[in-house]
């Protein structure tokens, strides 16, 4: 069947709003994805008709609200190619993930005098959790550099291993520049010296086809609403073997076995990670986006994809002065840029009056934007649902910034 | 885009393009830097002030439009003017681009009225603000710098 995005987009009530008399062009799903109206539809009908606390109540709606919560957990693990569900950890987002494993694996495993590999191009959130652990415990960071065109310099990293390394957290794809790094040979290297890797794979799910198992990562974080569901929730995956020696990261109810004032016994995986009651509406409104994606011919969404991103780039290299940050050979549809010496806030000002939505700043990679010596760019990111003609709208965008700006 | 004149107006524009008092000051007495961590703006204020005059004002740094000709404006407006002089511009700015023009309508502002577009884009008001922050760091002798993400 041939991909139609334009009746797709109709799964997607918000993009049939208008913004002052134009049609609104999301080109803002780096940050956050739309939601088709499967999801939106969960959400409301489990509020309506299913919430109740899961995991202790013995009445009909808690054990109904507790099989749709584990459903969910059953279909990360068969989205992502879990071997087990006790694999699954639900969590906020991608930023708590890390924070889960900095603090609970990390400092159980990371002394003073060890070292922590990342990358130039990691986001915030894969930058900070394991500088409050260095921190704290007297670790180091070393960092794996790029080229000028956003590629990770993967001859530098066998200098970087040693026998101090103790873990390896690297963005599968880089959300600032779009750059697909190569993950394969980084998870063999670094386990050829029995150095863990976590893979932050918030950039890379809602493109890409991801099976933890052949990637073989020890640990894979995502977030919820970068995958067209609700905020607020994510997912840690983390092998089995790992998962059971890290203490737990959160107190309170729902992660024990037994308490008193003495002492307490952790309940067993995934429950030891989940204090508190969990999302449970978020949850089950992930397992309906994932039930939507899985309705989608994936090969045929990517093969559009890359179109989609081959169709952009060529497009914004014919706008005047327009530079691409970020040329790596193998990128998904993440397109960043700047454009003479507008600076990208009044591109992203402009844009907007005319009803496009695209992301301006630092996109919370200060250290890339250092090394590539700016303070910020202009991006626009794709989703599925995007279209050639909001690329055409873009590029018209951008010369109505040139014009203004003279 | 007649809309977008409102907030892109030409003085706007030019001032971008040629900022006004945009290099250091040698003998400046008082300097404060101001930077938005959101967008990445980042600039210094330099003052040289006599008793409670400013004799001379002057700026450098990196930022958008709207913030560059505002930091540019502000020096065209603040030089020789008493440091009570140049709080109560301050103030009359800020509830400007806040869009509380009762105290601050555009015939009090003079060039700087240019900038009551700003009120209409919520996200820009901080690009505005900056340079005014910066100076009134500057002023009080502050060795803080100046962050648009703590006070307001």
């Amino acid at each position: 069947m041939k991909y139609e995005p334009k009746i797709l987009r109709q799964d997607f009530p918000i993009l049939q709003q208008q913004f002052k008399g134009n049609q609104l062009v999301y080109l803002d799903n780096a940050a956050t994805t739309q939601k088709p109206k499967s999801v939106i539809d969960t959400l409301q009908q489990y509020y309506a008709e299913d919430n109740a606390n899961i995991h202790r109540g013995v009445h009909y709606l808690s054990e109904r609200a507790t099989e749709k919560y584990e459903q969910a957990r059953k279909k990360v693990q068969q989205f992502i190619g879990a071997k087990e569900t006790q694999e699954i950890i639900f969590v906020r987002g991608t930023t708590e993930a890390i924070n889960l494993v900095a603090q609970t694996f990390g400092k159980k495993n990371i002394k003073a005098g060890d070292e922590i590999i990342l990358s130039t191009l990691e986001h915030h959130s894969n930058i900070v959790p394991w500088q409050i652990l260095a921190e704290g415990v007297g670790a180091n960071l070393r960092i794996l550099p790029i080229t000028d065109d956003g590629e990770l310099q993967l001859e530098q990293l066998p200098k970087l291993i040693n026998s101090k390394t103790r873990m390896l957290s690297i963005g599968h794809v880089s959300n600032a520049l779009g750059t697909v790094n190569p993950v394969h040979e980084i998870i063999k290297m670094a386990h050829e010296h029995g150095v863990p890797v976590l893979l932050d794979g918030a950039q890379s799910i809602p493109h890409l086809k991801i099976d933890v198992q052949a990637i073989d990562c020890d640990f894979f974080a995502f977030s919820g609403h970068k995958l067209f569901g609700p905020t607020g929730i994510g997912v840690l995956y983390g092998k089995k073997s790992l998962l059971e020696t890290m203490p737990p990261y959160q107190g309170g109810g729902d992660m024990i076995r037994e308490v008193t004032f003495e002492k307490t016994t952790y309940n067993t995986l995934p429950y030891k990670f989940e204090a508190g009651t969990p999302n449970i509406a978020g949850t089950i409104g992930l397992g309906a986006a994932l039930d939507y994606l899985n309705s989608l011919d994936w090969n045929a969404v990517q093969h559009y994809e890359k179109e989609l991103l081959d169709y952009a780039t060529h497009a914004l290299q014919e706008v005047p002065c327009l530079k691409i940050i970020g040329q790596a050979k193998e990128k998904v549809g993440v397109i960043s840029f700047i454009l003479k010496d507008i600076h990208p806030h009044d591109i992203g000002t402009i844009l907007d009056q005319s009803g496009i939505a695209i992301r301006t700043g630092h996109h919370c990679t200060m250290p890339l934007m250092l090394r590539l010596g700016l303070p910020a760019t202009a991006r626009a990111s794709f989703a599925f649902y995007n279209t050639r003609e909001e690329v055409d709208k873009l590029v018209e965008g951008l010369n109505r910034v040139i014009k203004l700006f003279g | 885009m007649s809309d977008l004149r409102e907030l892109y107006q030409e003085m706007i524009l030019d001032h971008n393009r040629s900022p006004h008092h945009f290099h250091e000051l040698a003998d400046a007495n008082r300097t404060a830097r101001g930077n938005n961590p959101l967008c990445g703006d980042q600039l210094t204020v330099y003052l040289k002030l006599n008793q409670d005059k400013i004799n001379a004002i002057s700026f450098v740094g990196s930022g958008c439009a709207i913030s560059k000709a505002s930091a540019s404006m502000m020096t065209d407006a603040l030089q020789g003017k008493t440091k009570h002089e140049a709080l109560q511009l301050f103030e009359m700015f800020h509830e400007m681009v806040t869009g509380h023009t009762e105290l601050a309508g555009p015939s009090k502002m003079g060039k700087l009225a240019v900038f009551s577009g700003v009120a209409e884009y919520p996200a820009r008001v901080k690009c505005a603000s900056l340079a005014w922050h910066t100076m009134k760091s500057a002023l009080e002798g502050s060795d803080a710098i100046v962050s648009t993400e703590t006070g307001e």
